[in-house]
């Protein structure tokens, strides 16, 4: 009996998204909607300079003009941009909190439960050293080893507080990687962003530490528009994370991220993101809707940006972190899994942009599709006159669990270089029924087994991931393909 | 231990077994031998679970429990073990999770003590050394570009860590040169004991030279169609199938 019970307590977690609780707080909001008032309301709360008040209205009358795309395999209801919220923030007091005495318990338990410290003497699921910004809603709530950094010379904190503290950089490169007419998404984010973290890393430092930023959203009916910047001077070298969650509710909600990175000479940049915003529900009701712009400038010589990516939450994600290889000798990498279960969608992939000579670019994607999800990878690789002996090898796996789901590759290759060499190669399979019976009759649960499998269809990405996050990752897929079997 | 009654499995529209009887006791080792097609490989997956496997008469009691009613991780769990014919590949992972994984999936159905990494490593490297397994085929992905002696030298290996009460081993002699039938016959050998029985399933003879078996039984046109001591594999050897499949038709 002790098996039946087993069975009735996993069929009882199975589609349980384990962070979709609401956190009840007072809130600070904009009216709904979108207009110039509400750009000039976030603008005066974030008490910025008028350039950037000017930038933003310059964006925003540019979005006006826009048509939303239509070009990637996903479909969705047409987002009313009216009928939403673009500013919501904890209330406490006037300007952000200055300690963290000063920020609403709620909060504090809110992350508590999400397994992030805000407490430097605490760590992120057994990982020592990682200075974190939590960024919920609208704004910032903490920076964890601010000062620790900054005895490196390192900057880290949100870019609210950088736009005040350091507007000559900000102002130098904010834009410069996705400027703000880039697209729909990324002209929207320009106008309305809220938070995000900035990071400068300076010339030859090695940041002692990872970085990390954990996003949440809480409050209903509101987009989140996180704007994240990272110059990492030449020589430097610094590894940094982001993770998302956010509650179940049965509406869609928008999140639109740009994210923009500077990579001088010499300069390396890691970063990794576990997304795990909420999925929606089996039949397709409520989730995230993850509209996301993220490149690398790699600007110097011997640069290296390293993109990798588990994307397990959102209902529809949309995404392809890029790398613009303009230094010679720079490289670009992307590793990526996407998982879809139940009624997801995601198109995602990347860009290589190959400038400089000699530079050279790595994709490995995998994508793993169940239930009626669909999951497709979109990705270029554009060699230019001057890329000389560039290359590129491009690996894209898909993998399929039952009959209803589906998984497309649509690579786009341009070369106008003759020395440049690029290789693509696909497969398509199945978890097949004889694999998963040899699993069992050693014992693993069909569950067990399915996650296994994937796991090690995974491999090459998960291993790029910092090794802590790696295993909390391999779990994750665990958990978003319960229930696609059976 | 084992009792099966008057078995009819169909796979699709096809009868393949036809009203099989078979008894095996508490620490016996059986052999049956047969020709092809004669439902061999049928009889060891109806006795794991397979899907597609459909019992339409019969029944199978083992430890004095409906078999049948049972998903296949739970009859492993219960100590049933089947080495397959064509051991499975799994890329990315390896052979080492792999076994942790069924191993402390099967000792949480029985109550134990999972293993941490480290008690995993000893205990499994203390079956290692007889199979000729190193660690680096450990560190390889499961049955993943294995030569055929290394995928059934780890299919015993798999035997001995998962501790069975009954092991089905199907043609587990197939696509071995003559060493390698050695390392692996010696290695299933070590593993009789007097709590633990075992039906090997073969169409050769050689095989037996390695495991004895206390019994063997002939298998032809979905039946058992003749029992009697390791001789009886001998006779075969010498005269073939051709008596038994005219005896049957």
């Amino acid at each position: 009996m002790v098996a039946v019970k087993e069975t009735l307590d996993q069929v009882q977690t199975v589609e349980k998204y384990k962070f979709g609780f609401v956190t009840d707080i007072e809130v600070d909001q904009a009216p709904k909607g979108l207009n110039e008032d509400i750009i000039r309301f976030i603008s005066k709360k974030k008490d910025e300079p008028s350039w950037l008040l000017d930038w933003r209205l310059k964006a925003y009358e540019h979005w006006l003009g826009m048509e939303e795309p239509d070009w990637a395999k996903v479909g969705y209801p047409k987002i009313d941009y009216q009928d939403a919220f673009y500013y919501s923030a904890p209330k406490s007091g006037d300007d952000g909190p200055e300690t963290l005495d000063d920020v609403d318990p709620e909060i504090l338990e809110t992350y508590k439960k999400l397994g992030i410290p805000l407490h430097e003497q605490e760590v992120l699921a057994g990982v020592k050293n990682v200075a974190v910004d939590a960024v919920f809603d609208s704004v910032s709530v903490a920076t964890t080893f601010k000062e620790a950094l900054s005895k490196e010379g390192i900057i880290f904190c949100p870019i609210s507080e950088a736009v005040k503290e350091y507007p000559e950089l900000v102002r130098k490169y904010l834009g410069s990687v996705v400027p703000y007419s880039d697209n729909f998404f990324a002209t929207l984010n320009s106008a309305v962003f809220t938070d995000g973290s900035f990071v400068y890393i300076p010339k030859g430092v090695d940041c002692p530490m990872e970085l990390s930023t954990y996003f949440r959203i809480n409050a209903s009916n509101t987009g989140q528009f996180e704007r994240t910047l990272i110059i990492a001077d030449e020589g430097s070298k610094v590894s940094y994370l982001e993770g998302c969650t956010a509650p179940m509710r049965d509406e869609n909600q928008l999140h639109a991220a740009v994210v923009e990175l500077v990579l001088l000479d010499d300069a390396d940049i890691k970063y990794s993101t576990v997304q795990n915003w909420y999925p929606g529900d089996e039949n397709g009701v409520g989730g995230i809707y993850n509209f996301v712009t993220k490149r690398a400038a790699c600007r110097g010589k011997n640069s290296k940006v390293s993109w990798t990516q588990v994307e397990t939450g959102s209902a529809i994600t949309w995404k392809y972190p890029s790398c613009i290889l303009q230094g010679d000798n720079s490289v670009g990498e992307f590793y990526s899994v996407a998982i879809t279960n139940n009624c997801q969608q995601a198109d995602t992939g990347t860009k290589m942009i190959h400038l400089g000579k000699n530079t050279s670019s790595k994709i490995i994607a995998k994508g793993i599709s169940a239930g009626r999800s669909q999951s497709t990878y979109r990705g270029l690789v554009k060699m230019m006159p001057k890329a000389e002996e560039a290359r590129n090898y491009t690996q894209c796996d898909s993998l399929l669990i039952g009959k209803k789901c589906g998984a497309h590759t649509v690579p786009y290759i341009e070369s106008r270089n003759q020395s440049a060499k690029v290789e693509h190669e696909a497969t398509t399979s199945k978890i097949a029924d004889d694999q998963l019976f040899y699993c069992r009759q050693r014992g693993i649960s069909e569950e067990d087994a399915v996650a296994l499998i994937v796991n090690g269809f995974c491999r090459d990405v998960l291993q790029e991931l910092p090794m802590e996050f790696a295993v909390e990752a391999q779990k994750l897929v665990g958990i978003s393909l319960e229930g696609s079997v059976g | 231990m084992l009792e099966i009654n008057n078995l009819h499995v169909n796979v699709g529209e096809t009868e393949i077994l036809k009203g099989l009887n078979l008894k095996i006791n508490a620490g016996e080792v059986h052999a049956i031998m047969g020709p092809n097609g004669a439902g061999k490989s049928t009889l060891s997956y109806v006795l794991s679970g397979r899907v597609g496997y459909e019992v339409t008469k019969g029944s199978i009691i083992y430890q004095g429990k409906n078999l049948l009613d049972m998903e296949p991780e739970k009859r492993a769990g219960e100590g049933i073990f089947l080495a397959f014919q064509y051991p499975v590949e799994i890329p990315g992972v390896s052979t080492m999770n792999f076994l942790k994984a069924a191993v402390n999936s099967v000792r949480k159905y029985r109550g134990k003590k999972e293993f941490d990494a480290m008690e995993f490593l000893k205990f499994v490297r203390e079956q290692t050394k007889i199979l000729n397994i190193s660690d680096d085929m450990l560190k390889r992905a499961v049955n993943v570009g294995f030569s055929g002696g290394e995928k059934k030298r780890a299919e015993v290996l798999q035997m001995a860590v998962l501790d069975p009460i009954l092991a089905v081993l199907d043609e587990t002699d197939s696509g071995l040169d003559v060493d390698a039938l050695r390392i692996v016959g010696e290695g299933v050998t070590a593993l009789r004991s007097s709590e633990r029985s075992m039906l090997v399933i073969t169409h050769y003879q050689r095989l037996l030279d390695y495991i004895v078996p206390d019994v063997v039984h002939v298998l032809a046109s979905g039946k058992i169609v003749d029992t009697g001591d390791k001789n009886l594999a001998l006779e075969l050897e010498k005269n073939g199938y051709e008596t038994y499949s005219e005896a049957a038709a």
